[in-house]
């Protein structure tokens, strides 16, 4: 399995959930490179998600251009996936029918499905498990089998809105490690929108905060830490200072909370968390 | 990455789960096994003592054929005679043709009803409006409408049990997880498939619990209706035999409607147990 990235232009994007609402942002742009790891940080309520939705094609814009290598992007395309914050498996399929599903989709002859499906099995280690129910499978196995379905698309881009947020810190940071060390591999595009601030440094080589209302994109920083990256490494804890700071200072400190003494609940949705 | 032990060892419990799953399912088929014996024993020794006292009463004497020795000697004479094959051939028709009409209108339509706001607003009065009339009051209209009796039978069986399908569909379709759609959506799916493969497994347990309910609905309809013109059919049967004083007979027919409509409603639970995916739930 090989994969080419993408070269990401957004221009002047905006977006309206009603004529007569607020914008949830105004003329935003962004680029990426060919298989970069892109973080979008940012609170609740800032669009991150409705942004990563509108480069997915499942939303429409109300203004602006996304183009994709150039190409105007107007809807899904199973070159582009997403992964959610929950798995959304299909409970009436087994493992190997939940991520052969786009293929099925896509009228892939059964020989060669079930070559890519098992190929995208082992590359998440859930090839003992291809004819099991998925609804006998843990969270984090299930957040794996979603994250196969993706895969086996053979995506140039992968597009995930916080997908382990569910999961348990163990889960999470194992899942973490393994989408961008595949990704890296395969050599496909990530855009992770997170409101953790750990994972995106974990996850990404670049890492975009997202404030205000209408939101916009305040600041960005350069991720250039080597692999395997860990929580422990005194880069990567330099790293959570800086972009916290950079945070708090773009999009203010939350009320009440320290910004580097305590760990903040990771189901305040309203925070951005950091992993101590 | 967790080892592939992790995984062994999650198999393995899954089997050991699985083995006591097993053994749990198979207690609960001889419990149900044994309830439908000694359930239907209780109501065979109560009809067999009720006979026995019409019998024995010179007063009554006369209805005797209603008694269940009667009525099981009349089963093998209704065979021979071929009655019993004719009444149920014509009734198990309209019936069929009734309800396959109910199912290709009530399943499109409630997916439209589950899928699509304003369609379900719009159809909501009237269709509340058009299910509270009875359908046998139709059945003066039916007789003008359409030429055969056959035909307006079938209307009458389809328009009582589309109701119970439609809503079912409707109902199933709104407790499914809208994401469903956007991860096919975002996989590819064109709207056949999209209907095909994700609608149509995600709702079939609703579709055939609408079913099971329709049929009861059907049958419930079906015999009525039999007993106002037509010259063949369960209900027809049940009226001659009353009309001859074949009370032997009249109970044999009403006997076999009972355990045809067990055995319709039997293989529709099975079929909501074979395409249900809900854990638990059967």
């Amino acid at each position: 399995m090989s994969i080419r990235g993408v070269e990401i232009n957004v221009h002047g994007l905006g977006y309206r959930y009603s004529t007569r609402g607020n914008p949830t942002f105004t003329n935003l742009q962004l680029q990426s490179r060919r298989g970069e790891a892109l973080a979008i940080i940012g609170r609740s309520g800032c669009g991150k998600s409705t942004l990563l939705h509108i480069i997915a094609g499942l939303n429409r814009p109300t203004e602006g251009v996304i183009e994709f290598d150039g190409k105007k992007v107007d809807g899904p395309s199973s070159r582009w996936v997403m992964m959610f914050q929950a798995p959304h498996l299909y409970p009436w399929m087994k493992v190997s029918q939940n991520v052969g599903v786009g293929l099925k989709f896509a009228r892939w002859p059964e020989k060669e499905k079930a070559e890519r499906v098992n190929e995208a099995l082992r590359l998440v280690e859930l090839q003992d498990y291809a004819d099991v129910s998925v609804q006998d499978l843990s969270g984090g196995q299930q957040q794996r089998v979603a994250l196969a379905r993706s895969l086996v698309m053979e995506p140039e881009l992968l597009l995930l809105d916080e997908p382990f947020s569910a999961l348990d810190a163990f889960t999470r940071a194992s899942l973490q490690r393994d989408v961008r060390s595949i990704a890296k591999k395969l050599g496909f595009n990530l855009i992770i929108v997170t409101h953790d601030i750990d994972e995106a440094i974990l996850m990404a080589d670049r890492a975009l905060i997202m404030a205000g209302a209408p939101g916009k994109i305040v600041t960005e920083f350069e991720v250039p830490l080597p692999d395997p990256r860990q929580r422990q490494d005194k880069d990567v804890q330099a790293m959570r200072s800086r972009l916290m700071d950079a945070f708090h200072s773009a999009a203010g400190k939350p009320t009440g909370a320290d910004a580097h003494g305590e760990e903040e609940s990771e189901t305040d949705s309203d925070s951005v968390t950091q992993h101590a | 990455m967790s080892s592939n032990a992790t995984s062994g060892a999650a198999i393995a419990a899954a089997g050991v789960t699985g083995g006591s799953a097993g053994a749990r399912a198979a207690r609960a088929a001889s419990r149900g096994t044994l309830n439908f014996v000694v359930g239907l024993a209780i109501l065979a020794v109560l009809w067999g003592i009720g006979g026995y006292f019409i019998a024995a009463n010179p007063k009554t004497a006369g209805f005797a054929g209603f008694g269940l020795l009667p009525t099981l000697q009349a089963f093998p004479e209704l065979w021979n005679l071929g009655k019993l094959q004719a009444a149920t051939y014509a009734s198990g028709y309209r019936l069929g043709a009734g309800m396959l009409v109910a199912v290709a209108v009530g399943v499109p339509i409630g997916i439209l009803m589950g899928r699509v706001a304003w369609f379900r607003k719009l159809t909501d009065s009237p269709f509340q409006f058009l299910r509270m009339i009875s359908p046998l009051s139709w059945m003066p209209i039916t007789v003008l409408v359409f030429s055969a009796w056959d035909d307006s039978i079938i209307f009458l069986v389809a328009f009582a049990s589309v109701w119970p399908v439609m809503y079912q569909t409707a109902a199933g379709l709104a407790k499914v997880d809208p994401a469903w759609f956007k991860v096919a959506r975002n996989l590819g799916a064109s709207p056949l498939q999209m209907l095909t493969q994700i609608i149509l497994p995600a709702i079939s347990f609703d579709i055939f619990t609408g079913i099971r309910l329709a049929l009861g609905v059907a049958w419930v309809v079906l015999v009525p209706a039999e007993l106002l013109g037509v010259t063949s059919g369960l209900g027809y049967a049940i009226k001659d035999a009353r009309e001859t004083l074949s009370y032997d007979h009249l109970t044999a027919m009403v006997l076999t409607i009972g355990i045809i409509g067990y055995f319709l409603d039997t293989i529709c639970a099975m079929l909501i147990k074979r395409f249900s995916w809900h854990r638990g739930d059967l």
